[in-house]
């Protein structure tokens, strides 16, 4: 295949996926009536002062509800993710270096772990912080977030593939524990798997919306996909929320871009590593 | 499954002749929890001491600030308000989970069609016994304190908040410059619809998913789909108002003189925006969502009653509005009923509800606030809440069933079949109603 019959297709697909992106930005900038009557893949001649004033609307409707809302989306994906990713990778790292009864069944549990999907857990966990009157709080959601089966899955592989026994009995020998062993030797080797580890996990957290939705009901503990939703949920009765859900929605995207944008040099580095053996 | 209280319902006869004994003091919201209006002893509903704090779900937008202003009068009552996402958007769901859990708030917002869901649950407290209850009777029609008791005897489950009459909405410039009368009856309406198309435009748009709309033109004509005598669901939804509904607007439909767009959507926003679609059979709220849906028509609107199937009637139907229930397992309902009845038929907070959240009020006294018997600027400074009040004293009333949301989806599926030229409305009642019985059924709820 010619160069510039790829390049035609890559450019199709391309757009295809940067409209909704674009369309998204071109409707943050307009008021709800050219919202509902101008061209929706186009601006406005007013879409600059409009778009501003939207923006402005949305920081400080219902008392900066919104702000708070990112924050929190920002707090539970960063530092559950981050918590998630430490605990994969020691738990992976324990499956793949260490010899113990069972070890292959637990991995097997949790190989089936990634099969059930977290919408199907929100219920059950509901119920059993109930018990424990942890509901409406935020541990609500940060608990069950810091767990991610397949995270334990990618490090175990990446962990035997990466970290050579050799290099482990050459710590022990020096008289390193296994602990720190770990986390100074291991963890460093392992770094290329767990950034994907913990863009899965961020990106995991951000969307998940059903767990919240079943947990929270303080609207000063929702992450930003929640708070969108109630008021995307209110439109047809309250139609002003209209814009202040596109805006939302458009504003929400920046930090997901951001991580990844930041984190793609580490995943770079490390996707070309395994190919040099 | 547990079987629904509701099969008690013939018992009570007996259970009312029974004096109630051992009605434990306040500890529970129902004492013996005996569900049905049997004399419930006043105990049942006793104050608590000291300082309570109620916790209230709502999906009113500013709801909190309308509640800030009875915790400033009541220190010794407060609220805690929590908004969430619209009741059929989960909330509901959620609440049949934290009832299950034994974690649901004080009061929750429920609307009338999804009440009696949580009464066949048995999640809603009774409180008809509290104080001032029974009093607040009088500021309701008949037909909606029929929602909130079910026709249980003394028993009572919810106040209303906010109700939906409805009327005519439509274009008032468009009529006059085409020379079409405003349509007073449905075959007028059905007239006109010929006229609008032979103009490029359309009468009005039916949407597949506005079940609880096509419901309340049902209930207008005189028709209901459940009924509870004897405690005994009976499910019929096809019976002369509803078939009488269903092939007027299938003719409409068939005829392609109606717009088919989902409804609140842009695209539906548009058709009106653009003056493309012309009126619209719509509850009190409606006005809200035209002006807007259609800001470039402000000023053209106008509201008339409802068509009539018999000229010079004046039958009106209700789409939407919700009630405040107080959930089973909440340990104040004499407090929660007391901010219930503050929040739902002062002045004060029915007009905070009004300019805050653009309810309107169930309650009468509700109808006297200034911002309801004024002019409208978007609607020609037309006092359209005016017609909306008459509307509301002619509203017909109507049993809904216990699984409307079930009944809303299969009836809908059935709608857009009919809307792609696929059966027929008729036909999307009849599987509506197998399905519902069927879902009664499942849920061991008695059905004939």
């Amino acid at each position: 295949m010619s160069r510039s019959a790829a390049m035609i297709i890559m450019g199709v697909f391309t757009l295809y996926f940067l409209i909704p992106i674009f369309w998204l930005l071109v409707s943050s900038t307009k008021t709800l009536d050219n919202f509902n009557s101008s061209f929706s893949l186009w601006f406005t001649a007013t879409s600059l002062q409009d778009g501003i004033a939207n923006v402005g609307r949305l920081f400080t409707y219902n008392d900066g509800i919104f702000p708070r809302w990112m924050l929190n989306s920002i707090v539970y994906a960063t530092v559950a993710g981050g918590l998630g990713t430490i605990l994969s990778a020691m738990c992976g790292y324990a499956l793949a270096k260490y010899r113990f009864w069972g070890r292959e069944a637990l991995f097997n549990i949790f190989l089936g772990g990634v099969l059930v999907p977290a919408t199907a857990l929100a219920l059950p966990l509901f119920l059993i912080f109930s018990k424990v009157q942890l509901t409406d709080s935020f541990w609500a959601v940060f608990l069950p977030s810091i767990v991610s089966p397949f995270g334990v899955y990618l490090s175990r592989i990446y962990a035997a593939s990466s970290v050579p026994d050799e290099i482990i009995e050459a710590a022990r020998i020096d008289g390193s524990g296994e602990v720190r062993t770990f986390f100074t030797v291991a963890i460093r080797l392992m770094s290329p798997a767990l950034v994907t580890v913990f863009l899965f996990q961020f990106v995991a957290i951000w969307n998940n919306f059903f767990l919240p939705l079943v947990m929270l009901r303080t609207q000063t503990l929702f992450p930003v996909t929640l708070g969108l939703y109630t008021w995307n949920s209110n439109v047809s009765q309250y139609p002003e929320l209209r814009t202040l859900v596109l805006v939302g929605a458009f504003v929400s995207i920046i930090p997901l871009l951001v991580a990844f944008l930041s984190l793609q040099r580490f995943w770079r580095s490390g996707l070309g590593a395994g190919g040099l053996k | 499954m547990k079987k629904s209280k509701l099969l008690g319902l013939a018992a009570v006869a007996v259970a009312a002749t029974v004096a109630l004994a051992g009605c434990s003091s306040g500890s529970s919201s129902n004492g013996s929890g005996s569900g049905s209006g049997s004399g419930t002893s006043a105990a049942a509903c006793k104050a608590s001491s000291g300082k309570v704090t109620l916790n209230f779900t709502t999906w009113v937008p500013n709801m909190d600030k309308v509640v800030a202003l009875w915790n400033k009068e009541n220190p010794d009552i407060q609220v805690k308000v929590s908004i969430v996402a619209n009741g059929n958007s989960g909330t509901y769901q959620n609440f049949f989970n934290q009832l299950k859990a034994g974690n649901a708030p004080d009061i929750g917002q429920v609307e009338y069609d999804t009440l009696p869901a949580f009464r066949v649950q048995d999640g809603l407290a009774d409180i008809g016994s509290c104080s001032g209850i029974s009093k607040a009777k009088s500021d309701f029609s008949d037909g909606l304190w029929n929602q909130v008791t079910f026709g249980e005897g003394k028993s009572v489950y919810a106040v209303p908040q906010d109700s939906g009459p409805m009327a005519l909405y439509y274009r008032k410039d468009l009529f006059k410059a085409a020379g079409i009368p405003v349509p007073t009856t449905w075959a007028e309406y059905a007239d006109a619809a010929v006229k609008i198309k032979a103009k490029g435009g359309n009468i009005t748009n039916f949407a597949k998913g506005d079940v609880n709309q096509f419901a309340g033109l049902v209930s207008q004509a005189g028709g209901q789909w459940f009924n509870t005598d004897n405690g005994t669901w009976d499910v019929n939804m096809t019976s002369g108002a509803s078939k009488k509904v269903a092939d007027y607007w299938q003719d409409l439909i068939s005829k392609k003189l109606v717009n088919t767009l989902p409804s609140f959507t842009d695209q539906w926003n548009n058709a009106y925006n653009t003056g493309q679609d012309w009126t619209w059979v719509s509850a009190v709220w409606g006005a809200n969502t035209i002006s807007s849906g259609a800001p470039k028509t402000s000023g053209d609107w106008a509201v008339a009653p409802m068509p009539q199937w018999n000229a010079g009637d004046n039958a009106a139907a209700a789409w939407g509005g919700s009630s405040n229930v107080v959930f089973k397992g909440s340990k104040h309902p004499a407090e929660a009923s007391k901010f219930l009845i503050w929040l739902n038929t002062s002045t004060e907070a029915l007009s905070a509800l009004n300019k805050e959240a653009n309810l309107y009020p169930a309650s009468s006294t509700g109808a006297d606030l200034p911002a309801l018997t004024s002019g409208v600027e978007f609607y020609g400074n037309q006092a359209i809440y005016k017609e909306f009040a008459t509307a509301a004293e002619n509203i017909k009333p109507f049993t809904w069933g216990p699984t409307m949301t079930q009944t809303y989806s299969d009836v809908s599926d059935g709608f857009g079949s009919a809307i792609s030229g696929n059966g027929t409305l008729l036909d999307a009642l009849k599987s509506g109603q197998t399905k519902t019985i069927a879902a009664l059924k499942a849920q061991s709820i008695a059905v004939k």
